[in-house]
């Protein structure tokens, strides 16, 4: 007897939380070609690079997969997808570590244009961007935690001018042009933030290379000494505060960052499994202890839950997009997804070099590159904790009982 | 992908919703949010009256086929009823075994003269049904089957002896399904039977078992030659295990979006509790209270990945973990309930043991990472079906 419990219900099933067939066709295309140019030798030597990726490589993926434009309009250029389509590929990317400045352009300036650029802007600068320039967000200053600004936006004899510094500017020491985060006190005499259109050779305006612990992925440091600016370089070109948008800008841009944590959770699974199938001891594969299974079992837990944790804020990315939810959905989103990846990445990562034993800790192998992602991408943009709180403060600090 | 439910969809939801506010009232009042894990035990004769209510107004089996009752719901329709009926907080299920488990699978594997004579009680809510499955001996290895099946030739019935254990709510149930072994010879999943007894006959006793929170919706089942007529076995005999397994199969997504809401009900009540006693100033409580309301929403999304079905067709990674995942996070709930409730999670509602809702909650999950197959076999299954590692070396059967 077979089992034919589908002949009991079948019914339609129209709960659609799944790829559609053209976004199978953009992950398998993704992964095709990640898989193919980011091998474990072209990662290490990447690495090397001065800018911390192959330039070539970089020029083929903006010009002939034309990723960066995956979620800019097609009136502006681009292919017009959306968030679930840019984490199909970003997970793709962070599966085979990827050295490239897709997300700082895709995911950390595309996004800011978009939210906060006037239509000019938006139509110049996403143009460098479909060009194949790099372009990065400058947010952070020395505080880690939080997004303390230490940049400031003045008004003096020459006009407005940015003073300060700006950290973990991820690619910034290659990036074409620059989106900076300053303090600003308005007209109003409310102090709160503006954003800036720099371009990279500015006069003023100074570049630092941050050596890395994860070297798969470059962050430099910006100062500003008197950076005289225009009107038009002010992003939506009226001086007003940005705070809000800026909230919203990293909430999408976590988003992208947990797709990348989702393929490296997945990736650390998988080495692992294949890497433990083939290992004997006393006699038989460990593979087959329980010990070890159990361990592979909770990583695949992870790594499908992050996913769909993923999948869900893609799609909430999307929708305030197109303004059908509020910044507060999607900040609950993107908390929900960066908290529970980031954890799920560095857990799948580490428990990946414990089940490869002594050559987990050696350079040969891939695992420890994950490792360091994995760390890298917890820290980047808001720890699982930093998020925690942040939901906390909207379960437990509003007046309304649930 | 999307993440709504379609707009008939939604319109669904406001008819179950409206109806379930105009009848879960009243007489019915004070069984909302009662009889769930840990509470079976309690308002049984109300609860019962409610599912032929239910009954009445064509809310059971709404997943059957109309030929035998249903409302040959989408899976979706099934989803939204089980959530509204939940969010209102309507009562456990004294018929979910009947409904979701032994109808279905007479539907798909039962004679016409076995439909014809079991499903309508079950559809109406008349009849309770509980299931024969574990043996004392047996624990998640259930082909270890010791209860017997003998054919008595002359009264032409068969005979059924052993016992079974964990039996949700025997004392109250009219029948049950019974796995036995009618080949003494054969092992393992080979040469048993899937039967259905009547359990009002002078060869069952039923004994409770009294839990760690003093309540009993467990059952020790004894049966000393209790008897099944030919007409009551579903499949032939040696045919049980795949039966048992395709009822197995029946228990699948569709009822797990409603015990999510039940979860969200009890996550709230902890939400709620904190605001009210301070707990939600304690740094570390509210790190806990964000991750549990993480793993609730990812748990939703995980549950609407099965529901869509794979992209491709293949094995479902994210439904074999579902098992693992909600009861490590449930029986995480509990220990926070009791740690936003404080010292006072120490203090019982009256004697000799009556404890609240979150302290049952508390006690109960530390029954959800055993039943239904321990933690421990569900990381087996997906290290075996979804990992491709090999078996562990077992015993000889």
């Amino acid at each position: 007897m077979k089992r034919q419990h589908k002949t009991f219900t079948a019914p339609e099933v129209t709960v659609e939380f799944k790829f559609t067939d053209e976004q199978i066709m953009i992950r398998d295309t993704a992964e095709a070609f990640v898989s193919e140019v980011s091998t474990s030798a072209a990662v290490r030597s990447a690495m090397l690079e001065p800018a911390g990726y192959d330039k070539d490589l970089w020029r083929q993926i903006s010009a002939d997969m034309f990723w960066q434009a995956l979620p800019i309009p097609e009136a502006l250029g681009g292919l017009g997808l959306g968030y679930v389509e840019l984490a199909a590929t970003l997970e793709q990317t962070g599966r085979f570590l990827l050295c490239s400045p897709l997300m700082a352009t895709a995911a950390l300036a595309v996004p800011a244009i978009r939210l906060a650029a006037s239509e000019e802007q938006q139509a110049h600068y996403l143009g460098r961007i479909l060009e194949g320039q790099v372009a990065t967000l400058a947010h952070v200053g020395i505080q880690t935690h939080g997004s303390h600004i230490n940049m400031q936006a003045k008004i003096t004899d020459q006009g407005v001018c940015l003073n300060g510094l700006s950290r973990h500017v991820l690619n910034g020491q290659s990036a074409d042009f620059f989106i900076i985060a300053a303090e600003e006190t308005f007209a109003s005499g409310e102090l709160g933030v503006s954003l800036w259109f720099v371009d990279s050779n500015t006069q003023d305006l100074s570049v630092k290379v941050l050596p890395t612990m994860d070297q798969t992925r470059r962050l430099a440091e910006l100062q500003c000494d008197n950076l005289v600016l225009s009107p038009e370089q002010r992003l939506g070109g009226v001086a007003q505060c940005q705070a809000q948008l800026l909230s919203s800008i990293l909430d999408l841009a976590a988003i992208a960052v947990s797709a990348e944590q989702v393929g490296g959770a997945q990736q650390s699974l998988d080495i692992s499994v294949a890497y433990i199938k083939e290992r004997v001891q006393f006699g038989r594969t460990i593979a087959s202890y329980q010990a070890i299974k159990h361990k592979c079992a909770d990583m695949m837990l992870k790594a499908e839950s992050a996913r769909s944790g993923l999948y869900y804020a893609a799609c909430i990315a999307d929708e305030f997009l197109a303004g059908v939810c509020d910044a507060e959905t999607l900040a609950e989103a993107a908390s929900i997804s960066k908290a529970y990846s980031s954890e799920a990445f560095f857990f799948n990562a580490g428990c990946g070099i414990q089940l490869h034993g002594g050559v987990g800790i050696t350079s040969e192998y891939d695992i420890q590159l994950y490792f360091k992602r994995a760390k890298a991408l917890e820290s980047f943009l808001g720890n699982a904790s930093e998020h925690r709180e942040r939901l906390a403060k909207q379960l437990l600090d509003s007046e309304v009982l649930l | 992908m999307k993440l709504r439910f379609s707009t008939s969809d939604e319109a669904f939801r406001v008819e179950v919703a409206n109806w379930l506010r105009d009848n879960l009232c009243g007489e019915f009042e004070s069984i909302r949010f009662r009889g769930g894990p840990g509470d079976e035990h309690s308002f049984v004769e109300e609860r019962k009256a409610w599912e032929r209510r239910l009954g009445e107004a064509g809310w059971t089996c709404i997943g059957w086929p109309r030929d035998w009752g249903g409302r040959a719901a989408s899976i979706e329709q099934q989803v939204v009823f089980n959530e509204e009926y939940a969010r209102a907080g309507g009562p456990g299920r004294i018929g979910h075994i009947g409904e979701t488990l032994m109808g279905p699978t007479l539907i798909a594997y039962g004679s016409e003269a076995q439909k014809n004579k079991y499903l309508p009680s079950i559809r109406s809510g008349d009849a309770i049904w509980c299931q024969g499955y574990s043996e004392p001996s047996a624990g998640s290895d259930l082909a270890n089957v010791k209860t017997k099946a003998v054919f008595d030739e002359q009264a032409q019935v068969w005979q059924i002896t052993g016992q079974k254990v964990w039996t949700s709510l025997a004392h109250e149930s009219q029948y049950c399904f019974v796995v036995a072994r009618t080949d003494p010879q054969a092992k393992g999943h080979k040469g048993l039977g899937f039967f259905m007894l009547d359990m009002h006959q002078p060869g069952v006793t039923i004994r409770p078992i009294e839990q760690l929170t003093g309540t009993s919706e467990f059952n020790e089942v004894f049966f000393d030659s209790a008897v099944c007529s030919v007409e009551d076995i579903v499949g032939k005999p040696g045919e049980g295990w795949q039966v048992a397994m395709a009822l197995l199969g029946f228990e699948r997504g569709v009822s797990t979006l409603g015990q999510q809401m039940l979860f969200q009900n009890e996550f709230n009540d902890i939400v709620q509790l904190a605001k009210r006693n301070g707990a939600d100033r304690d740094p570390m409580l509210r790190q806990r209270i964000a991750e549990a309301h993480i793993g609730l929403r990812i748990m939703r999304y995980n549950t609407l990945r099965v529901l869509s079905g794979s992209d491709e067709g293949e094995l479902q990674a994210e439904g074999m973990i579902y098992k693992l995942y909600w009861s490590s996070w449930h029986r995480n709930l509990g220990k926070l309930a009791m740690d936003v409730m404080g010292s006072d999670s120490e203090i019982l509602d009256a004697e000799p043991y009556e404890l609240n809702r979150l302290q049952s909650m508390f006690l109960f999950t530390r029954a959800d990472t055993i039943y239904g197959g321990t933690n421990q076999i569900q990381r087996n299954l997906i290290a075996e079906r979804a990992l491709g590692m090999p078996r562990e070396p077992r015993g000889n059967n």
